[in-house]
């Protein structure tokens, strides 16, 4: 038992938190038909991360969450530069912007020597989740002991304020949040401005996925962002409902996909376990393959049969 | 007319200018708006004051800008020249006083809310920031459907309701916002009998409280029967007024040029004289 707390626990509290704090903020990104947005700035931060990390040379610093903030404020402002300068449309200077700035985050990385820690090209990619131990813990009691719960991994609080700062944002503005992404004219006209609610979603997007980049890396960011909202749209119509469940499907594809990654193999007969970041993934999109399949509105068997009955009438 | 800049008075087309007007109560004055695609003009110094508390259609030919003149006018698209005042204020100021009813396409309808959802949308601006709806603001939108013919659908998704419908709760959420000043961009395209029935009673209902209301219309068929005044449009300023002084044959001709048949025209006309 131990074992599980010490080597298991922590890295599945770090994969549902780090997949529920991109799941829950992903509704508005697909809502808002910018899916990819969030794929574009956990690309863009890179910069503003390494710079933070050069201030302080600690990995999981508030320095890099600052940084990474401000990267995604500075790409918001140059892809609106670019689009309005440039006359071109908004995806080819998100295209531009985002590319840019993840190339100028690799060269400040290889430049500063930086690359030698954990925060090389591969761990940003792919993560690090199998990294995270939690030596203090013994026995289940001690996950009522406070003491020994501040000696989880840093990495794990700071997912987990990152959470309690993203319900907390997602609360507050839920409203405004909702009416900006259904209709930002009337929403203009009201005195909620979509400029600003869009860029403080953008920064929470950018703060979410530097949290999360370092437990899935940042090409896995990208899946929890779109495939638990997507889940969700499947079984609801009201956006409330789809927050719970898309918070319920990024905790459990957290908690299954670190599982299956790392007894799934030995269940077959297999010594090794497979990349926890990437089993996560694969789990998020299996549950909305399931939720188009099975949704009892929306899934392609219940329209079939639906329409068939429909057909007999 | 010494002072043209600050009387507003020049913007009626009235020919009765001994009686002076203040912009304070001109609650939807539109100056000199010029608006292009691509260089190409749409709209060439357009000019117009809303006659207040009466209910208006702007109508023209296809392509004559009349979504065109209510976007620009709300500052929702560029324009190269040109601003709008409301009562008197720049009507980047007076937002709030203005409820705008796109059409029916400037929405994505499989958005996950319900119709209640979004009548309560227009309640927001008077809930103000990071509150949210309480049962009264429920209760207010639920008056707001059923004026609308609408409650027994308050809690079905908005993509499952037909075009009619979906144009039915735009206006209840117009109604919500309780603004002064109602611009909607063709709520009669495509939709039923019982919705047209509907908005009909609604715009009535709307202009008896005193509210000022301007419609981009289609159908020239019902302009007699719906509305008080017109505005005349074809890319340029034709004509405004009353409906009996203003939608004659003669302005008709000058707004769709060649593409009315004459005989429509009589038709529309003689209506008038009746």
């Amino acid at each position: 038992m131990d074992i599980f707390l010490q080597f298991d626990l922590p890295s599945i509290l770090l994969g549902s938190l780090a997949a529920l704090a991109c799941g829950l903020l992903g509704n508005f990104l697909v809502l808002r038909k910018q899916a990819l947005m969030g794929d574009a700035i956990s690309h863009v931060v890179l910069p503003g991360i390494v710079i933070g990390f050069l201030f302080t040379h600690e990995t999981s610093s508030l320095a890099m969450m600052l940084g990474a903030g401000g990267a995604a404020i500075f790409a918001v402002l140059l892809i609106e530069v670019i689009r309005r300068i440039g006359n071109v449309e908004p995806g080819a200077a998100m295209g531009v912007v985002f590319t840019t700035m993840f190339a100028a985050g690799v060269v400040i990385l290889e430049q500063t020597g930086t690359a030698g820690v954990h925060l090389d090209v591969e761990h940003a990619l792919y993560g690090n989740l199998e990294s995270a131990i939690w030596l203090d813990a013994y026995s289940f009691s001690d996950l009522w002991n406070w003491q020994v719960l501040m000696t989880l991994p840093d990495s794990v609080r700071q997912l987990f304020v990152v959470n309690m700062l993203i319900i907390v944002f997602i609360i507050m503005f839920f409203k405004e949040l909702k009416i900006t992404s259904f209709d930002p004219l009337l929403s203009a006209s009201l005195g909620f401005s979509p400029k600003w609610l869009g860029l403080s979603l953008i920064i929470m997007v950018a703060i979410a996925a530097v949290a999360a980049f370092t437990a899935v890396g940042s090409i896995l960011v990208i899946a929890m962002f779109i495939c638990p909202a997507a889940t969700a749209r499947m079984l609801t119509d009201n956006l409330k409902t789809q927050l719970f469940i898309s918070g319920i499907a990024s905790l459990s594809a957290g908690l299954f996909g670190y599982l299956l990654a790392a007894f799934g193999p030995g269940l077959l007969g297999h010594e090794f376990s497979v990349s926890a970041a990437g089993m996560i993934a694969v789990v998020a999109g299996l549950q909305q393959v399931l939720a188009m399949l099975f949704a009892p509105q929306y899934g392609v068997v219940m329209r079939r049969r639906r329409q068939r009955a429909h057909a007999s009438v | 007319m010494h002072d043209r800049s600050s009387s507003g008075l020049h913007l009626l087309h009235d020919t009765d200018t001994s009686k002076r007007v203040s912009p304070k109560d001109l609650p939807f004055a539109v100056q000199g708006m010029t608006v292009a695609y691509h260089h190409k003009p749409v709209l060439w110094g357009v000019s117009y004051s809303a006659p207040k508390g009466c209910l208006t259609a702007i109508i023209g030919p296809n392509g004559a800008g009349k979504s065109t003149f209510l976007k620009a006018a709300l500052g929702l698209i560029p324009k190269l020249s040109g601003d709008t005042k409301v009562f008197g204020e720049l009507i980047e100021k007076a937002l709030r006083r203005i409820a705008y009813v796109p059409q029916r396409s400037a929405v994505d309808w499989d958005f996950p809310a319900t119709a209640i959802d979004v009548v309560l949308m227009g309640l927001y601006g008077q809930i103000g920031w990071f509150r949210w709806p309480s049962r009264k603001h429920r209760q207010k939108a639920m008056d707001c459907l059923k004026s609308v013919g609408m409650q027994d659908f308050a809690n079905r998704q908005i993509g499952q309701l037909s075009g009619g419908q979906q144009q039915r709760v735009f206006l209840a959420r117009a109604l919500a916002q309780n603004s002064e000043v109602y611009l909607m961009d063709e709520p009669f395209a495509g939709v039923d009998a019982a919705t047209e029935k509907a908005i009909v009673a609604v715009l009535r209902q709307l202009v008896a409280d005193g509210k000022t209301v301007l419609v981009v219309h289609h159908d020239l068929e019902t302009v007699r029967d719906y509305y008080s005044h017109i505005l005349l449009l074809n890319g340029q300023h034709v004509a405004d007024g009353p409906v009996e002084t203003t939608f004659t044959s003669e302005n008709l001709q000058k707004a769709y040029g060649g593409r009315l048949a004459s005989t429509q025209l009589d038709g529309l006309s003689e209506a008038s004289n009746s």
